[in-house]
């Protein structure tokens, strides 16, 4: 018996930290900033994907270096999601804030683009994107030098635009025409890629009759050290102490010298790392491919709306809450426990198998919502300037 | 500020957009011709080209399969067979004289995509037959588009069953030519509990009341089913009713598709489920499966179907050897690729047969033709029957250190099709004879 409920406690506390680690970021982004960003599955997928690309960059270094890729793994894939979303942050939602519902349409307009991305992105499209960037920013740049620049910018655009389109377009068609597949290969496709776990990380920790895998343990050290490590950066750094301050107050902070465009920049960055780091571990689990945020978004979103929008302990208990009902519920651990009531217990076993309980797990949120509107921990005073 | 939106910005906004369509295009392009057209495909279509195919003097088929999406890891590698088997009959000069000309469309892993493909294929390009679909969901999406417009597909995929469509020639395994036996095989072999797992669409769902039904009938037990949203990855409350339903080991069933399964086969393994006590029998993992999930985590599972790239025949060596000559030496073949190349080789023959090219006019005759048409296929001889199915050799696999498959049992000859499950209490007695013109409804009757 205890070895069983141990079993349970683990497994919905493991289901729990994946949902959390994914939604550590979200919480940060939707909670601290009012942006409700669709795209951050795609910034998961993004991390997953460069677990896979680092993968497969350690594997031809042998044998007791390539075990330990995941760490090179987890570090690459915060740096290239956090810069996607600065990228994102300095593009598109910085024109959008206190627009909610605008930054809603536009991030999940660069999710479509990002999933599109990773399906055909090649040789020739980077060749192009990097000539086009380097011609048109670069040209824009030089250009900013002359003194009447203001006044034509539109000509200046009107003209380099086109222009650098076109370079960038018959590079493009130059070079599949002269490498041909080499260049036009996709590097991923639209297929699925797969990421094997170190061996370190296959197999588990036997209790009894049950066995622990090593990966879920992975992944929940994993929670608890970015949780702890965002906990210490909002609380003890003064750059965390500045992104509390302008999430309180915006206008006053910027009275007050706080470089609030840095701040949300930052902050935007961070949350993105964070999802980096969510979809390198996601990719221990299953396979990675173009769909692999979708799976995670609307839970991630759950967990952020049960656990009260910008507290960062609400989305904690939030996640190991939802994580922990999930496995429960599909498990069919309700339906053991009632057993001695025929009824309740007929009603538990129909819930019972993976997709039911997710039935289920809804119901529960949108019930527990008409009670709690504001979530578990609600905001209280001022609350984000959106 | 009103004049900013003058005559200028206009003129400045109109041009970047301009200009940015003019990227996206080339980027899309650049897509169909690297997604779609894999190296294969990049040869049928410069070949057909040269062929008079492009003077109009060629046959349009359709083959449409999913090219992106969660189902693209399994049904991709179908369409490389299928167009290796149209390159090959277009090679030896063709059909009634004319060349194979095949339109590949992209399912996208999304039922209602499927029926908008079929639609097209059919109404736009007005191909003659279409090749394609994988799970049961597209087929069913695709099948009252087929029975509108009195059409024909080719389907190569084993399935559940419990359907006997017109327009319909199933080229996989029927259920009493792979579950069935399957269930019996590990019954006698491997132990009578049985934990049933599956995605949660018609096929697994039909499969599994077909294996619980069976079971009933020879003494086996069902200790518990379930089912994971097509595409989810979440399996540890699966894999924890398992351990408690089977403490001791037992035979776990598995109809999960697409990815779910590279999550089931890591963290059953990650859970210390080996193959000693817990045995898996898969009926969608196949040679191109193994190697994209990885075969650490699968060496020692089982699967079942018709044809491995392991079966020792002269067609078979053929078959591999074509194969891998087009796509390259570290591609593998199997069963669903198998039916795809069988599909073509069929139409061609009942077309021959029937000396005209088949739909809009003259799809019955073309569909009269295909009934008794036999070919040596890959797998061993198969025949086309009369309710759209096919007889072939069943076959049960164990995966080896090199991801292929160890025959493990064969059965003598070719097994007849019965589409319609006789364990099934609903469906128990029917048959399909689509030549019993005197039945009311030849799909489905009692004999």
């Amino acid at each position: 018996m205890l070895p069983s409920i141990l079993d349970g406690i683990f497994n919905g506390l493991s289901i729990g930290s994946i949902l959390l680690l994914a939604a550590l970021g979200l919480a940060i982004v939707f909670g601290l900033m009012g942006v409700i960003n669709m795209a951050h599955g795609e910034l998961m997928m993004l991390g997953a994907y460069t677990t896979f690309v680092v993968q497969n960059v350690f594997r031809p270094l042998g044998e007791p270096f390539s075990q330990f890729y995941i760490f090179a793994a987890l570090i690459m894939a915060f740096i290239v999601a956090a810069l996607v979303g600065l990228i994102l942050e300095r593009g598109v939602i910085r024109h959008l804030y206190g627009r909610p519902l605008e930054t809603l349409l536009a991030t999940w307009g660069v999710s479509l683009i990002l999933q599109q991305f990773v399906r055909s992105v090649n040789w020739v499209m980077i060749a192009g994107l990097v000539v086009f960037c380097g011609l048109f920013f670069g040209g824009l740049a030089l250009l900013r030098r002359r003194a009447d620049f203001e006044g034509r910018r539109r000509w200046f655009i009107l003209v380099l635009l086109p222009l650098s389109v076109a370079i960038a377009f018959g590079i493009g068609s130059l070079l599949s025409n002269a490498y041909g597949l080499t260049v036009t290969q996709p590097w991923f496709g639209a297929q699925n890629v797969d990421v094997t776990a170190p061996r370190w990380l296959q197999g588990g920790l036997p209790i009894g009759n049950y066995q622990l895998p090593y990966t879920r343990m992975f992944i929940m050290l994993l929670t608890v050290l970015c949780v702890a490590g965002i906990y210490f950066f909002l609380n003890k750094t003064p750059w965390g102490l500045r992104i509390r301050s302008v999430t309180q107050n915006r206008s006053m902070s910027a009275c007050l010298g706080i470089p609030t465009q840095k701040v949300d920049a930052l902050t935007f960055a961070l949350g993105s790392g964070l999802a980096g780091i969510a979809g390198c571990a996601v990719s221990l689990l299953g396979s990675v491919g173009p769909n692999t945020g979708q799976n995670y978004i609307v839970n991630t979103f759950m967990v952020v709306v049960v656990g009260g929008v910008g507290k960062l302990v609400g989305t904690i208990i939030g996640a190991l809450v939802i994580g922990l009902i999930d496995y429960v519920i599909g498990a069919g651990i309700l339906a053991f426990a009632f057993s001695s009531i025929q009824p309740l217990a007929d009603f538990f076993t129909f819930f019972a198998t993976t997709s039911m309980a997710k039935v289920m797990v809804f119901f529960l949120i949108v019930l527990f919502l008409q009670f709690r509107p504001a979530g578990l921990f609600p905001q209280k005073g001022r609350t984000v300037d959106a | 500020m009103a004049r900013q939106f003058g005559r200028r910005r206009f003129l400045m906004y109109g041009s970047a957009a301009l200009g940015t369509s003019v990227l996206l295009k080339a980027c899309a392009n650049g897509e169909t011709t690297s997604t779609s057209e894999s190296p294969a495909a990049t040869d049928a279509g410069t070949q057909v080209a040269a062929s008079p195919a492009a003077s109009g003097d060629a046959i349009k088929v359709g083959v449409l399969h999913s090219l992106s999406g969660t189902m693209a890891i399994s049904e991709k590698s179908v369409v490389d067979s299928t167009l290796l088997a149209i390159e090959e009959i277009n090679n030896a000069g063709g059909v009634l004289g004319k060349q194979i000309q095949p339109i590949v469309e992209d399912g996208a892993s999304d039922w209602p995509t499927f029926a908008e493909k079929a639609r097209k294929l059919i109404e736009e390009d007005q191909v003659v037959v279409v090749f394609g679909c994988w799970t049961s969901a597209s087929r069913k999406a695709v099948l009252p588009v087929f029975e509108e417009k009195n059409h024909m597909l080719f389907y190569p995929v084993q399935y559940e069953g419990q359907e006997c469509s017109k327009n319909i020639f199933y080229t996989g395994a029927a259920p009493n030519q792979q579950i069935e036996p399957s269930v019996d095989w590990l019954l006698e072999n491997k132990g009578t509990d049985f934990y049933l797992v599956g995605s949660d669409y018609v096929f697994p769902r039909t499969a599994n009341t077909i294996i619980k039904a069976q079971l009933e009938a020879k003494n086996g037990t069902t200790v518990g089913e379930d089912y994971l949203p097509l595409g989810n990855t979440e399996v540890a409350p699966i894999i924890a009713k398992i351990r408690s339903a089977l403490p001791n080991g037992g035979v776990i069933y598995n109809t999960l598709n697409g990815d779910s399964n590279v999550a089931f086969f890591k963290q059953l393994k990650g859970a210390g489920l080996g193959p000693d006590r817990y045995p898996v029998m898969s009926v969608s993992i196949a040679e191109e499966e193994v190697k994209a999930i990885g075969t650490d985590f699968l060496e020692g599972q089982y699967a079942a179907w018709n044809y491995f790239m392991t079966v020792d025949s002269p067609a078979n060596t053929k078959f591999v050897d074509a194969f891998r000559a087009k796509y390259g030496n570290e591609r593998v073949t199997n069963d669903p690729m198998e039916a795809g190349y069988i599909s073509v080789n069929i139409w061609k023959q009942a077309v021959e047969q029937a000396g005209s090219e088949g739909t809009p006019t003259d799809l019955e005759a073309v569909r009269q033709a295909a009934y008794g048409q036999t070919f040596e296929a890959p797998g061993g001889t198969v025949t086309m029957n009369t309710n759209h199915h096919l007889s072939k050799t069943v076959r049960i696999g164990e995966v080896r250190d090199d991801g292929l498959f160890e025959i493990v049992y064969a059965t003598d000859g070719p097994v007849d099709p019965v589409p319609w499950n006789q364990f099934v209490a609903e469906t128990q007695g029917f048959t399909c004879d689509w030549t019993k013109t005197d039945e009311a409804n030849p799909g489905k009757f009692k004999a």
